[in-house]
């Protein structure tokens, strides 16, 4: 058994016990990493000689209160870090060395004595189901190696599958969080949109963007979650409200808890082994009290397409500053100053940031904005809307996170079409900006794992956690580790 | 099909100040085409009267005092920069162009 | 055939908070190249804009100064587009809900008075400064980024290049009153842009429009309208075609040159800025903020003429200039006369300050030690000719003028007896004088004077030396 079983609760009674160290767990992060990310991909970049003196640095520590206090994590390359390569996994920012600042969540790590052991591998700048979209070495999934482990944050969910860190950040805009910890079998959480500030998280939709924790237990997710959320005043769509002891709200009990189930969350598209799953789990809630009802988010079918009119229309202004001027790699191409932008970006951003560029401009430019802009915006209102009568009645919803499980590499790559519409489940999440998780309730006949999404009210993660607690309680999914590299 | 032109591919990637090869630009009249395409489906659903959603919140008048901050020192300005001279970022001469 | 000309001007104010509209880098003019700023200004990936609460009042203040109706709610928008000084590439900006609209200012030309209607003030931030080098590269600073800007964007209200000229002083100066801006063009605190058209008289529908850049002085947005006037005159009478193009001034050659021909509308792609929350402005604030105007120039003319009795011209050379104005005030309420405080403010200060190159905030004079002078004078305690001693003093290093009157040794001499020994004095050197003026010489007189008050470094009592003078002469 690794250190990394173990879950940051017991870590922590292990460190006070003066059974481990710090440098231990930092040892055991690195160690795990040369043996398997030649496989998995999970890094882009590692912070090997920081990590280790602030390990140093921790062992001497009188005070070892703080609530992630030497636990070894990663972060998401498109999460700004002081001193510390952040590229968006993009060629534009493959120089980009020192960021100048920590952005709030890393910040927020720090505080509570986490330590970062490096920056992982997503889809360039997050756009991407499959992390095929990293122009680096793309991620493979720890269970298999042969598939994908999902995206955008198939780095950071990946790293926590093979047991690299004991959790990560990623950050969420249409499933970017759930849909690779599903894939993974890891427990992936998106909060409220304003529970966490987005400080430092490299735009992509600056209106569905949210940083969460990945983790390999609920437990551990809540730990994370409560370090890293709150108001900020460096982001003005943080909310400001208190955060709870989500941590505390993992009480096991949830008789009485009402269950919403959308039916457009059971239909034709989604696998039937993912389906059988699914109403596995609805068992295993009524066991433990809960009761659940069919329900319908009848706009549902819309939200991708909603989605990708929203998101590449503010994309295509949070990417325009990639520029050449002031960071990142300037082409050597360019002799006057409209090729610097034109080349700089033509040769910096990969096939899939491009295309999203030019939707997002098309939907923007004169005399389509109402058509497709605005329209869109509309959905979204009439999809919030569906959210907002379903949680009149009920405390959670509860679907798959993807219709399958993890694809083939290779597999969606020319039918980009498909593998939107398959981040159908995640979507409308994002656009309500409703808090959702994902975490592993089962596994496909080819020994995949399988996601089970549970959605809040706006900023009731404490619910969410307390319904993914209980059922990961009375399961065993989570246990399965994927067979990497031998050890394990 | 969605009727979006080469000339159209052109022009937006020229808002986009990308530069697009004309095998790329073929390609994104396609792809582009279907996502429009799909996108479509939208026009089944009735808006009128729906208002417009830019914030999930409801928030409002989120400001800060008029209070300056120090933060980093000029070098560090540059420590990124492609170019720069005696205390500027560096471009080619931008007269005649944008 | 007559034409008529139109002329609609946007001006751009830069707000004089302490710190920038959406990151607290500090707002100031002149300082070294790039230290201004933080990686919100540069762009840097991940920073978020916050906006500034100040940006807002001062904002809502100038608009409410220029009348406009203040919008409940408002939000901020992004504006695509690329260019090296604007890191983002986007400029953060108000779309379609300006914080203020449908306002005017009334200007005044050759004796006649005229509205001049303002469409909208919006807020938005400004861009970084580029220079061309002659070594075909170009230099960005971006200390100007995120300085806070109001554009003032006009009706097409003006009718010649001097209406243009009378309604920029005037926005000038209401702007100036309010305080939340310097309004300086040379330092690019006050920017404009003019759009000008032609059109026959009678025509109702505007002609095609030209637009007017790199306008640096008021007299040269005036010189640049007047040149475009006679230009799309000409070409409209050689039955040629106007085009809608931007054109700038060019200093040396007093001609407007082509930039470039407008194809279409620009495509900025507006859409409201999703980093930003929505702005709603109650009355509490609308109010809270309207109490913070101080007189405006108009009001405080018209002040001047009726309570104080001062002459339309003195009036409005004193409110030309807030600093001006507010320094006549303050002098006037520490009991210095008025019309001697307007006098000097109009004549040896101003005087001062067009030599020097200097606003009257950077004299070392104080109010107070004006209207003290002056005090000085109107007692008797000092001459007038002693006085601009005392002012040169004064302007220079300040203090307080009885104290520079006293260590300077400057009183006037008024004792009839000292003085009269002095004259007897200057008499007794100057004999040949005496027997001139006997002789009828009136001049003699005035040298004797002369003798007297050199003797005395002018600190005589003039009409005292005068009375005795006479006196001691005829006992001779």
């Amino acid at each position: 058994m690794s250190l990394f079983d173990h879950t940051i609760k017991e870590i922590e009674a292990k460190l006070h016990n003066k059974e481990i160290t710090v440098q231990d767990l930092v040892d055991e992060s690195y160690r795990r990493i040369k043996e398997v990310d030649g496989q998995v991909h999970a890094f882009l970049t590692l912070d090997e000689e920081n990590a280790r003196a602030k390990a140093k640095e921790l062992d001497q520590a009188a005070d070892t209160t703080a609530s992630l206090f030497g636990i070894p994590g990663g972060i998401k390359d498109n999460i700004v870090t002081k001193g510390v390569r952040t590229t968006c996994a993009s060629q534009f920012l493959d120089n980009f060395n020192d960021p100048l600042y920590d952005a709030t969540a890393v910040q927020k790590l720090k505080n509570e004595q986490a330590i970062s052991v490096g920056k992982l591998n997503m889809d360039e700048f997050a756009m991407g189901s499959t992390n095929e979209n990293s122009s680096y070495t793309p991620t493979r999934n720890p269970w298999n190696t042969d598939y994908v482990p999902g995206g955008s944050s198939g780095g950071s969910a990946a790293a926590v599958a093979a047991g690299e860190v004991l959790f990560s950040l990623g950050s969420d805009t249409g499933g970017s969080i759930r849909q690779p910890a599903s894939f993974c079998g890891v427990v992936g959480m998106k909060p409220t949109y304003g529970r966490v500030s987005r400080f430092g998280l490299v735009a992509f939709a600056s209106s569905l963007d949210q940083i969460g924790p990945i983790t390999r237990t609920v437990e551990d997710n809540a730990r994370v979650l409560e370090v890293i959320a709150g108001h900020d005043e460096m982001d003005t769509t943080s909310a400001n409200i208190d955060v709870p002891k989500y941590t505390e709200a993992l009480t096991e009990d949830i008789s009485g808890l009402k269950i919403a189930v959308p039916k457009e969350y059971l239909a034709e598209g989604v696998a039937p082994e993912v389906r059988e799953s699914i109403l596995e789990a609805l068992k295993v809630y009524e066991s433990l009290g809960a009761t659940w009802e069919e329900v319908s988010l009848p706009h549902s079918k819309y939200a991708v397409s909603a989605y990708y009119l929203l998101s590449s229309s503010e994309a295509s202004a949070n990417l325009a500053r990639f520029d050449g001027v002031r960071y990142g790699v300037r082409s050597e191409n360019a002799d006057n100053m409209i090729d610097v932008f034109k080349k700089s970006r033509s040769e910096g951003f990969g096939p899939e940031v491009k295309k999203r560029i030019m939707l997002g401009t098309f939907a923007l430019s004169s005399g389509y904005y109402d058509a497709y802009y605005k329209k869109a915006q509309k959905v979204r209102t009439l999809i919030k809307q569906d959210f907002d009568k379903i949680f009149e009645d009920f405390d959670v919803i509860v679907g798959p996170t993807s219709p399958t499980t993890a694809y083939k590499v290779g597999e969606l790559i020319d039918d980009p079409l498909t593998m939107y519409a398959n981040d159908i489940l995640t979507i409308p999440v994002n656009l309500a900006g409703v808090p959702g998780i994902s975490l592993p309730c089962g596994f496909s006949e080819n020994g995949l794992p399988i996601g089970l999404q549970i959605i809040g009210k706006y900023f009731d993660e404490s619910t969410v956690y307390r319904a993914a607690h209980a059922f990961e309680q009375a399961t065993e999914h989570h246990k399965k580790r994927p067979q990497l590299g031998g050890a394990n | 099909m969605a009727d979006i032109s080469k000339e159209q591919v052109k022009h937006v990637a020229h808002l986009a100040r990308l530069a697009v090869t004309d095998e790329e630009v073929e390609q994104l009249v396609d792809e582009l085409s279907a996502i429009i395409d799909y996108a479509e489906q939208l026009n089944e659903l009735d808006t009128d009267g729906i208002e417009p959603t830019t914030h999930v919140l409801d928030l409002k008048n989120i400001m800060r005092k008029d209070e300056p901050k120090e933060w980093i020192t000029q070098e560090e300005a540059f420590k990124n920069a492609p170019d720069q001279q005696d205390g500027h970022f560096r471009v080619p001469s931008i007269l005649g162009d944008s | 055939m007559n034409f008529e000309t139109i002329i609609g001007l946007e001006v751009h104010v830069e707000l004089k908070t302490k710190s920038k509209i959406f990151s607290p880098s500090v707002n100031e003019f002149g300082s070294d190249p790039n230290t201004n700023i933080n990686p919100i200004d540069l762009g840097y990936p991940g920073t978020l804009p916050v906006l500034n609460e100040e940006a807002v009042n001062f904002a809502m203040k100038a608009a409410m100064a220029l009348n406009c109706e203040i919008a409940t709610h408002t939000k901020f928008d992004r504006k695509n587009y690329f260019y090296p000084d604007n890191p983002k590439a986007y400029q953060i900006s108000q779309f379609d809900q300006p914080i203020g609209e449908n306002g005017w200012i009334e200007i005044e030309v050759n004796g006649k008075k005229k509205r001049i209607g303002i469409t909208r003030v919006h807020m938005e931030e400004d861009a970084g400064k580029l220079t061309h080098g002659e070594d075909g590269y170009s230099y960005i600073d971006f200390n100007r980024q995120g300085t806070p800007l109001i554009e003032i964007v006009s009706e097409p209200d003006m009718r010649s290049p001097e209406e243009a000229y009378a309604y920029l002083e005037k926005l000038k100066n209401i702007i100036q009153y309010t305080g939340v801006s310097d309004v300086k063009m040379q330092e690019g605190s006050l920017r404009c842009d003019a759009n000008i058209s032609l059109r026959p008289i009678g025509q109702e529908k505007f002609g095609t429009k030209a637009e007017l850049k790199n306008l640096n002085s008021f007299s040269f947005v005036q010189k640049g309208l007047e040149f475009e006037e006679k230009r799309q005159e000409k070409v409209l009478l050689s039955g040629g075609e106007i085009l809608q193009e931007t054109r700038r001034y060019d200093e040396k050659t007093k001609e407007t040159i082509l930039m470039r021909v407008k194809e279409g509308s620009d495509d900025y792609r507006y859409f409201p800025e999703p980093d930003l929350v929505q702005l709603y402005i109650d009355d509490a604030w609308k109010e809270r903020i309207r109490s913070e105007i101080p007189e405006l120039p108009d009001v405080r003319r018209r002040r001047y003429v009726t309570e104080l009795g001062l002459s339309e011209y003195d009036a409005n050379v004193l409110t030309a200039s807030k600093q001006m104005s507010d320094f006549f005030e303050e002098a006037v309420s520490h009991g210095g006369d008025i019309k001697q405080v307007s006098n000097w403010l109009m004549g040896e200060v101003s005087a001062y300050m067009n030599k020097h190159y200097k606003e009257i905030q950077e004299l070392a004079i104080t109010p107070e030690a004006l209207a003290k002078m002056i005090q000085l004078i109107e007692d008797g305690t000092i001459s007038s000719k002693i006085a601009k001693k005392v002012f040169a003093e004064l302007v220079e290093n300040g203090g307080d003028p009885e104290q520079i009157v006293k260590d300077k040794g400057l009183v006037q001499i008024s004792d009839p007896e000292q003085l009269k020994e002095i004259v007897n004095n200057i008499l007794d050197e100057n004999e040949q004088s005496i027997t001139d003026f006997k002789n009828g010489k009136g001049k003699a007189h005035g040298y004797l004077v002369g003798q007297i008050m050199k003797a005395t470094k002018g600190q005589a009592n003039p009409p005292l030396v005068n009375k005795i003078l006479s006196e001691e002469l005829s006992k001779r």
